[in-house]
């Protein structure tokens, strides 16, 4: 049962080393105020899978500046200046994967896949390493699944069973990794009475959410 | 009419009524300003949007409501979400009737480089690889040349984007089609000749029979 926990609580339960899926698409739907605790508690050596690393100053971006992370696994980089300077200087390591590979990858995870696989990516840099796989005369990459110790999920409304919804393209990564990680920790912006999030408009069920952030 | 204007006007016209559409940023993004009226089209944008419209007047910004850039966008009446896996299923899945794209290099086969440039700038791949193995037809914009060098070549120098070669290029002085997998110069710009398009072009193009004025 998904339990209401303080926003200092539910961030002392990521340990140093820990991987963590982080929702949003350049900091849009990201759970600002976990990560502001992330940084203020000083959780070191994260490896850290999202989308992308927003900018300096947001989503994201606070982790890399404030070096909390060892690794980051996203799709784009190219807006976030100090992720490519720390890169290059190999301060810190980056996993460059097609937007639509890391989503499935992700989603393969958690919905008990042995992997996908996908066109993306054939015949160019990516699929080095990789298994090709014949499919019907056309070649595939197996991709293998990615899942995190926690996914720090924003949500539009919750109500106090854990039922998620999720506002217009703040959506994007967050209900693919409340499936794929040990423990989902949810903040968002409207707590609401059981009941009020109709069942067609569940996007994340709640018996996936183990901790959903108070507002107080 | 500067070069952005050129290529972007000429592009609108490849779009139909009904047509599902991704643009890429920089001057794909300006195809959208060009639309002929009364076609209706449906913009995707890959953070989980169709029916992205026009940038927000000041002061009506929706903070969740924003392209693949982050920027604030509007929705048109008749606009849907989604997730990003579902975004990225409609890029792979051929859902996607057209893309529109920026371009470093595209080869004698229409094979495009359009996503890094080792050493120098590596921002990640984001969508790029995903929709140009995807979508039904992909067209790319950029300028015919980049500080004198000329941008179809022979062999791509840095890394492909895909193994799928692209349907059309749309530069300032021609379009470029590859019919039979080999490029083809099928219409100059207004006040453009022949000559000028193959004396700034490094591929040997085939032209066309007749090759038509650039329509803009």
């Amino acid at each position: 049962m998904m339990q209401t926990i303080t926003l200092e609580d539910a961030v002392a339960r990521i340990q140093d080393g820990a991987s963590l899926m982080v929702g949003g698409f350049m900091g849009v739907g990201t759970p600002e105020r976990v990560v502001d605790e992330l940084v203020r508690q000083g959780k070191r050596d994260l490896t850290v899978i999202g989308n992308d690393t927003a900018l300096p100053g947001i989503g994201i971006g606070k982790l890399v500046s404030a070096n909390l992370v060892r690794k980051v696994i996203a799709s784009h980089i190219g807006l976030n200046p100090e992720t490519q300077k720390k890169m290059l200087a190999g301060e810190m390591e980056v996993e460059l994967v097609p937007q639509g590979t890391l989503i499935e990858r992700i989603r393969a995870a958690g919905y008990g896949l042995g992997g996908i696989l996908t066109p993306t990516g054939v015949g160019t840099v990516v699929e080095e390493g990789k298994r090709k796989i014949e499919v019907d005369g056309r070649e595939y990459l197996l991709e293998v699944p990615l899942r995190a110790d926690f996914a720090l999920v924003q949500a539009f409304l919750a109500d106090y069973l854990g039922n998620l919804t999720y506002a217009l393209t703040a959506r994007n990564f967050n209900p693919v990794i409340a499936m794929a990680a040990a423990t989902v920790i949810v903040d968002a912006e409207h707590v609401v009475p059981v009941g009020m999030i109709p069942p067609d408009n569940v996007m994340t069920p709640a018996p996936l959410v183990d901790y959903l952030v108070s507002r107080a | 009419m500067d070069a952005q204007t050129i290529i972007a006007r000429r592009i609108a016209l490849e779009l139909r009524d009904g047509m599902l559409v991704n643009l890429g940023i920089g001057i794909p993004t300006l195809v959208a300003s060009y639309v002929p009226p009364g076609v209706h089209i449906f913009f995707q944008s890959e953070n989980g949007l169709i029916g992205t419209g026009p940038i927000p007047q000041e002061g009506l910004a929706q903070a969740r409501l924003t392209d693949a850039g982050g920027r604030p966008v509007s929705a048109i009446p008749g606009a849907s979400t989604f997730d990003s896996a579902m975004s990225f299923g409609l890029i792979r899945g051929g859902h996607v009737d057209v893309t529109v794209l920026g371009g470093l290099q595209v080869d004698e086969n229409g094979k495009l480089a359009n996503w890094m440039i080792p050493g120098k700038m590596v921002p990640g791949m984001g969508g790029a690889m995903d929709l140009v193995s995807g979508a039904k037809r992909v067209i790319v914009a950029m300028q015919h040349t980049a500080k004198g060098k000329p941008k179809l070549v022979r062999r791509c120098t840095l890394p492909l984007t895909s193994a799928r070669a692209v349907d059309l290029v749309v530069t300032e002085l021609a379009v470029i089609a590859f019919p039979g997998g080999r490029a083809t110069l099928v219409e100059t710009a207004p006040g453009v000749s022949v000559q000028q398009v193959l004396a700034a072009t490094e591929t040997e193009l085939t032209v066309a029979p007749e090759v038509l004025p650039m329509k803009i």
